[in-house]
């Protein structure tokens, strides 16, 4: 497959912020706008940080002790037909029991009411199409589709 | 991120600055809380003009402090924010809760003559 990217992170969250640039440096070639450019950074950053939270619990590696390895998240991008990208962000955590339900808008397991419960809905309003595969115990794989408005080179 | 602070009345404005995602919002969900506690506030400001970037996170932020705060009957208002960061939070219907302003000023105003009438 042309020009595809496979990256591994350590899935906590302080590298959301390298996984979002990653995505856009990614998709920067394909001459995105600025608001195509910004929704692939917001629908990355959401599904990392499922993996970083929900995936592997969300423990701090304040010191550095979280191995890459104990907790890899893996992110995948490809080019599956002119201007449309795949990214597929797959990470070895607990898994989702019911992929429906953690769906839904604002359905969330927080209790301390500062989590929104919009990750998936993000991620559905700024891809073509989005896919969540998980087995409880296994670990999840998010793909989405995000299609580039052409660029007619003048 | 950073967050500047500023009181005007009895409004805490806090105006961000930067990326808001998960990893910041916990910090910035803290500094508000010591902030509002210690200003004994009974109105908050989110200025938005200064965030480059914003997820689901910056949701929960705000409805985090809009729940806090109405339980005492104190109120919130959201200013000036891009189309992208107005786009997300209004996915989660937060401005049917929360007034939007284009300016603090505005915002100050409102929020202040509604805690006298």
């Amino acid at each position: 497959m042309k020009r595809e990217l496979k990256v591994q992170l350590a899935g906590v969250l302080e590298n959301q912020a390298l996984a979002r640039s990653i995505a856009a440096a990614y998709a920067a070639e394909l001459d995105p706008t600025i608001d195509e450019l910004t929704e692939i950074k917001t629908a990355v950053s959401e599904a990392f940080s499922n993996a970083a939270l929900h995936g592997y619990g969300g423990e701090k590696d304040e010191d550095g002790k979280i191995a890459q390895v104990q907790r890899p998240v893996f992110m995948e991008f490809s080019l599956i037909a002119p201007q449309t990208i795949m990214i597929r962000i797959t990470d070895k955590g607990r898994g989702i029991e019911d992929i429906a339900k953690a769906m839904e808008p604002m359905f969330t397991t927080d209790v301390g009411q500062n989590r929104s419960g919009m990750g998936f809905t993000v991620m559905e309003s700024f891809t073509d199409k989005l896919k969540v595969d998980s087995r409880p115990g296994e670990g999840t794989t998010v793909t989405m589709i995000k299609k580039l408005d052409t660029y007619y080179g003048f | 991120m950073e967050i500047i602070f500023d009181v005007m009345g009895s409004t805490l404005i806090a105006e961000l600055f930067g990326e808001l995602d998960h990893h910041a919002a916990e910090k910035v969900r803290e500094r508000i809380d010591e902030a509002l506690d210690s200003h004994g506030s009974c109105s908050l400001v989110f200025d938005f003009s200064g965030v480059t970037f914003m997820d689901s996170s910056g949701i929960g932020m705000v409805l985090g402090r809009y729940r806090k705060m109405s339980e005492a009957g104190d109120r919130i208002a959201i200013v000036s924010c891009s189309k992208t960061i107005r786009n997300i939070l209004n996915m989660a219907g937060i401005f049917s809760v929360i007034d939007y302003f284009d300016t603090r000023e505005e915002a100050v105003a409102v929020l202040g003559r509604k805690e006298v009438s």
